[in-house]
């Protein structure tokens, strides 16, 4: 029993002496990523995917708007730009007073930021569409809304993808900081002790391992609804 | 009633969080580990003028690599590539992230600091400079060989000044970016703004917030510092319309201006 209890002390510090030297331990790391890694890597997803999803929507609902009355998108273009250039960290920290330490904080400062790249991606794919094109349309007898929906929009898709991969990106590298606001993350990870290379080396690879995967999931995307580009392109 | 009453009681507590964030900017108090004065004036400008140092020191190294670099790639019109690929790659790696591999691998001090920033200056800043000098007029090129200028005089006479505007935002993201970035200096243990923000046990409640503002504000100023000097340079008629200007503005990628990062 002794002897037991002895063999497995020794094992487990012959395992930690890596560890101790605050080394990269490839066996650690695998050993113990439930516990450590997981966690903070799930609250990353989270921390990406449901900002980029609100800004999404806001944004579309504040481009549609700013298309249809010109007049708006000095103001708007103005708002979501004065977020975008606060420093990420400021901006979340800034926000505490306000809303408190926690998830709801970080998504928050993470949508202002998603804002201003989706508004200026919908309004040039918006804008890029050839007068000709919307003449056409109307000279078929579609209405306004028919002419946004069915003509407008879908030759928009381009521009609005390629903001979808630019926020998404950004989104990810943003969220890295979030816990600063308190909403967990990968930035934990990183935080918790900076001279840990295992920590380190894993929190940074796992962002830019999501920020990769995301990017190529919206690019697979952009092939599938947009086959008249592919087509274009083959000629 | 009751509800007024409470919205009152948190806009005040709101409020009072923020003036006395602004009076550790002013006035020192004593930390909450005891002992020690910190706060106030004298102390934030020696984190403001470290903040300055390190940001300028690694905003000059990028500009010293990575414009030479985009104009010579744009001026020869090849490693589009090259350019395209720097500035994903710059994208997608979290700041947070560059400097905790630094501080794991490499150690801390004010030249690993400034190492990181000037790695995440480099990719707009050579983009801009690549993208700019590309989108120069093909014919206006070809005029002035016509008239008998040499490579450089097409380069400094003629391309320089058309892509002033594209290179003047590049380096305005540059600074932002680095600016804000510098606030993780503490970290690697450079003293910058970011010091209240990250020793927020010495610092107590108002520390992250006095550094955030501090941050906020010379983050904006030092972007319109840039675009002062920027449009100092532009040559007259190429200036941009202040509502243009806002278009190109903090400036953010779109698929026509597609090498524009943010």
């Amino acid at each position: 029993m002794i002897d037991l209890l002895a063999q497995v002390q020794t094992r487990q510090r012959t395992g930690e002496s890596c560890v101790a030297e605050d080394g990269f331990c490839p066996d650690y790391i695998v050993a113990n990523f439930s516990d450590r890694y997981l966690g903070p890597f799930l609250e990353h997803i989270v921390l990406t995917l449901v900002p980029v999803a609100i800004g999404f929507a806001v944004a579309f609902g504040l481009a549609l708007l700013a298309h249809r009355r010109g007049w708006l998108v000095g103001p708007f273009d103005g708002m979501t730009g004065f977020f975008y250039t606060i420093p990420s960290i400021a901006l979340f920290i800034l926000l505490l007073p306000f809303t408190g330490r926690g998830l709801v904080t970080g998504i928050f400062a993470l949508v202002l930021y998603t804002l201003y790249i989706f508004f200026r991606n919908f309004l040039t794919g918006l804008q890029n569409v050839p007068p000709e094109t919307k003449d056409a349309a109307r000279g078929v007898g579609l209405t306004e809304r028919q002419l946004l929906w069915r003509v407008e929009l879908p030759l928009a898709v381009p521009e609005i993808l390629a903001g979808l991969r630019i926020a998404t990106t950004t989104t990810v590298g943003l969220a890295a900081l979030a816990v600063f606001a308190g909403a967990g993350g990968l930035g934990t990870v990183i935080l918790r002790d900076t001279s840990f290379k295992s920590d380190v080396v894993t929190a940074s690879a796992l962002c830019i391992g999501l920020a990769v995967v995301l990017d190529l999931l919206i690019l697979a995307l952009q092939r599938a609804i947009t086959p008249w580009r592919r087509a274009a392109h083959g000629r | 009633m009751a509800q007024g009453g409470t919205r009152a009681m948190t806009v005040l507590a709101v409020v009072t969080e923020f003036i006395d964030a602004l009076r550790l900017i002013v006035e020192p108090r004593e930390a909450q580990t005891g002992n020690v004065q910190v706060g106030g004036l004298g102390e934030f400008a020696y984190f403001t003028g470290q903040h300055l140092l390190v940001s300028g020191v690694a905003l000059g190294v990028a500009v010293a690599v990575a414009l030479p670099v985009g104009l010579y790639l744009g001026h020869r019109n090849k490693g589009e590539f090259v350019a395209v690929s720097v500035s994903n790659i710059g994208r997608s790696v979290p700041s947070l992230a560059l400097l905790g591999l630094f501080i794991a691998f490499a150690g801390i001090g004010f030249g690993n600091v400034a190492l990181v920033l000037c790695l995440i200056a480099v990719p707009p800043i050579l983009t801009n400079a690549y993208v700019g000098v590309r989108q120069v007029d093909p014919d206006t090129v070809d005029a002035a060989k016509g008239m008998g200028m040499t490579g450089v005089e097409v380069m400094r006479k003629v391309e320089l000044p058309l892509a002033a505007p594209l290179i003047t935002s590049g380096l305005r993201l540059a600074t932002v970016a680095v600016v804000a970035t510098a606030t993780i200096g503490p970290l690697a243990d450079t003293l910058t703004l970011g010091r209240p923000i990250i020793n927020n046990n010495v610092y107590g409640e108002a520390g992250p917030l006095a550094g955030a503002i501090a941050v906020a504000v010379i983050t904006l100023l030092a972007d319109q510092a840039v675009r002062i000097a920027g449009r100092a340079v532009t040559p007259k008629g190429l200036r941009l319309r202040s509502d243009q200007e806002r278009e190109s503005g903090p400036n953010v990628p779109s698929l026509k201006r597609g090498a524009q990062t943010a």
